[in-house]
């Protein structure tokens, strides 16, 4: 069952000044309201995976990484390989953060990724097939949160796409009932580039890339995620209140924008 | 300024609707934004004066200080028992609110009170911050040894009262028993007979159902009558 | 396992007419069914029928809070739990909650909030459950209409209830409240939720494709669908009241004729 998350545990005081500084325009870390936090993206840091990314937002840190193992399909999609998004709240990442089952918030961070890749077909599903309705690829994105200043859908989705374009697997084909190894390796096969970006409503200001002390007493969130060609793939919002539709006819517009300049700069990271 | 009634008096709306525009003063269960004045829950609205309220058709019991309410034990703790009062929260009755010697020597709470047992009781204190806490002492207050217990909406508990009282007098007349109710929707009925009690019963029920109609008095009394016909001629028949 | 054979994917959403496959046009809703306070032991229920949907909702409370800890001291916790009965689906559906389920809990409970009077209530709880006894399209936004009537059926203050409306896009073009085979075959889904005298957009996801004026057109699209749902509900949840006044009333007259 969802229940009302308890109040951070921050002081009005506290919060007071987060909002009136957004009131002013302004922000706690001297950004503009359209702003990220500074964006590092590290890849391939973890060999054993086929393929991984480090990416820090502000001090924001998520890992992601990419396994691709054999599996057989889902009978509905005998000719596409299986995706699969999952996402821990790790508990060394916030006190708030606790050991046991996927919370709704580490359950809704996976699906929203998910979505991201998914709806924007971002990875080619055919490609993954080895034998029709028998044996195909399974990508596993694992998504791993080790920080949690804020923001954690937008780091975790530009962690999932550069480690999914870091990504090298085996060459492999069906033999009788075998899986071999061809030997040499491929990338996996990307169509799209879904980036998520993330909005906060603080008292009435539309800010992007909420840290943890803003998304602390934001009014709502909402995300969107847009594909390679500026288009929407993914939407969803979050929090207690809501946005007049002019705030999500803004947040849609200016998503397009800062998707493309992240964009830029997972593919930069993850190819260079 | 101007004042428009958007809504009519005396019909059921629901929440989030225009009420009224203007600068009508604010009563229960209605809210503005801007120059409009909307409902914030169903039920039939009041206009009195230029102050325009919701009286509530359905909800639960919140208490209040000085009610009195009918609650049933259901724990028995250290100083005092816990009491369901059908609120949103558990009210105490803490052994020092209970008449009887006191003293020293601790005495055994379940000797007065056991679990199940039905209590009249008064709200004492009662905040945000704490659970309500009771009173026995006072008269009329205390176990409830006898008698019927008929549990409604505690929204229709002020259409049960009646304006000043005329219609939980007319019920305790017309069906000759004796009604004791409590705020929190809990009403104990004693009557002379096992079939009193039924008729006073249903008529509370009847109430409960019917409270935001016309004429609601009048055919309470009706009812009552035609009960107490049936009644009689069974009773004849029988005999 | 043995899977049934799936149904067949039908040729075209949309006809030679502009007509979708349960003949409606691109702007029509399904046909709505409405009812409140259905339930006995719950504080209020509502139940809706849109298109193939069957929802029953229940609320409960504001009640005490269990357990303890959950309690806020200023507030009303609202719990919401969004669960597909195992027969609601063409496949039998594990009992057990889906993360879709946990998901969906999540962002229905979140479109209502703002809406609830949760600071009357202190330490309390308000329990909502949402059983989709048989799913068709759009069961988030048809959980969100009939918890909305529960709520309101339940004599909770409420500023005004929330309705909610999916859009979608099929062979291209933009469809109203998608049924099941528009959803899985089509390109897009936007559900979205309204409070509409606050003009607050408390629920909004999308999954698919969509360009941004596509976006755009879809979206107000929904927005004036949740304002007839919204006309919907306030007429069936005073409706209710209204007949048994009338019926009393009626009775009243009937005996005076007598």
């Amino acid at each position: 069952m969802s229940a009302t998350p308890q109040l951070p545990p921050v002081a009005k005081l506290e919060q007071k000044t987060v909002i009136d500084l957004v009131a002013k325009g302004k922000r706690i870390d001297e950004r503009g309201p359209e702003s990220y936090r500074p964006i590092q993206i590290q890849v391939g840091l973890i060999e054993k995976a086929n393929g991984s990314a480090q990416v820090h937002l502000g001090k924001s840190k998520v890992l992601a990484g990419i396994k691709v193992q054999i599996g057989t399909p889902f009978p509905d999609t005998p000719d596409e390989g299986v995706l699969t998004v999952n996402a821990e709240l790790v508990p060394l990442a916030s006190p708030s953060f606790e050991a046991g089952p996927p919370s709704e918030a580490a359950i809704e961070l996976s699906r929203v990724v998910d979505r991201g890749i998914r709806e924007s077909k971002a990875l080619d599903m055919k490609s993954l097939v080895l034998q029709k309705g028998k044996t195909v690829q399974v990508v596993y994105v694992d998504i791993y949160v080790l920080d949690h200043d804020g923001n954690l859908i937008d780091a975790a989705s530009m962690a999932a796409l550069a480690a999914l374009v870091n990504s090298k697997v085996s060459k492999m084909e069906v033999k009788g009932d075998e899986v071999i190894n061809k030997g040499g390796h491929h990338q996996l096969p990307l169509n799209n580039y879904p980036v998520a970006v993330t909005f906060a409503k603080v008292d009435r200001t539309i800010i992007v890339d909420p840290s943890l002390e803003e998304e602390q007493v934001m009014n709502a969130r909402l995300t969107v995620t847009i594909d390679k060609n500026g288009d929407i793939c993914a939407m969803q919002k979050g929090g207690l209140y809501g946005f007049t539709p002019d705030e999500v006819r803004k947040a849609v517009h200016m998503a397009v924008g800062k998707a493309a300049e992240n964009r830029a700069r997972i593919m930069a990271a993850a190819k260079g | 300024m101007d004042m428009v009634l958007v809504a009519e008096p005396k019909q059921v709306v629901a929440p989030g609707e225009v009420l009224a525009e203007g600068d009508h003063l604010l009563g229960d269960n209605a809210y503005r934004i801007g120059t409009k004045i909307f409902s914030a829950c169903v039920g039939i609205l009041e206009v009195d004066g230029n102050r325009v309220f919701v009286v509530p058709l359905k909800g639960g019991y919140f208490p209040r200080v000085g009610d009195l309410v009918a609650g049933r034990i259901v724990d028995i703790g250290l100083s005092g028992w816990l009491v369901d009062i059908r609120a949103p929260y558990e009210a105490m009755l803490p052994a020092s609110e209970t008449p009887g010697p006191r003293g020293p020597r601790r005495r055994d709470l379940s000797t007065s009170y056991e679990v199940g047992d039905m209590v009249l009781a008064e709200i004492l204190a009662f905040d945000r911050t704490r659970d309500p806490l009771l009173t026995v002492k006072g008269p009329g207050l205390g176990k409830v040894a006898s008698g019927r217990v008929v549990e409604i909406s505690a929204a229709k508990i002020p259409r049960l009262i009646g304006r000043k009282g005329s219609m939980i007098s007319m019920l305790k007349k017309e069906t000759d028993c004796q009604i004791t109710v409590g705020q929190n929707g809990v009403v104990m009925v004693w009557g002379k007979s096992p079939e009193s009690e039924r008729v006073a019963v249903e008529a509370i029920y009847m109430v409960e159902r019917e409270a935001h109609t016309r004429g609601l008095t009048d055919r309470i009394r009706e009812m009552i009558s035609r009960s107490r016909v049936v009644e009689q001629v069974a009773g004849t028949q029988t005999a | 396992m043995n899977k049934l054979p799936e149904p067949k994917q039908p040729e075209k959403l949309i006809d030679d007419k502009g007509l979708r496959i349960d003949g409606r046009r691109l702007d029509e809703l399904r046909p709505i069914k409405l009812e409140v306070g259905l339930l006995d032991k719950a504080d209020g229920s509502a139940y809706i029928e849109q298109g193939k949907n069957k929802i029953l909702v229940a609320v409960y409370g504001p009640r005490e809070a269990h357990p303890k800890h959950i309690a806020m001291p200023e507030r009303a916790v609202i719990r919401c739990r969004y669960h597909m009965a195992p027969f609601s689906v063409d496949e039998r559906k594990n009992p057990a909650p889906s993360r879709r389920e946990m998901e969906l809990s999540k962002v229905i409970r979140e479109s209502l909030e703002p809406v609830v009077l949760t600071d009357l209530y202190p330490r309390t709880t308000i329990d909502l459950f949402i059983e989709v006894l048989q799913s068709d399209g759009g069961s988030r936004c048809a959980g969100i209409t009939a918890a909305s009537l529960a709520l309101a059926d339940a004599g909770i203050p409420m500023k005004e209830m929330v309705a909610a409306c999916a859009v979608g896009k099929i062979e291209g073009k933009l469809a109203l409240d998608l049924s099941d085979a528009e959803d899985k075959y089509g390109e897009a889904d936007i559900p979205v939720a309204l409070v509409p005298n606050a003009g607050l957009v408390t629920l909004l996801q999308m999954d698919g494709h969509l360009t941004l004026s596509e976006f755009e057109q879809g979206f107000t699209m929904a927005l004036e669908a949740c304002k007839t749902l919204n006309a919907m509900q306030r007429e069936v949840l005073k409706k209710k009241y209204a007949t048994i006044k009338e019926a009393a009333e009626e009775r009243e007259e009937a005996e005076v004729v007598a």
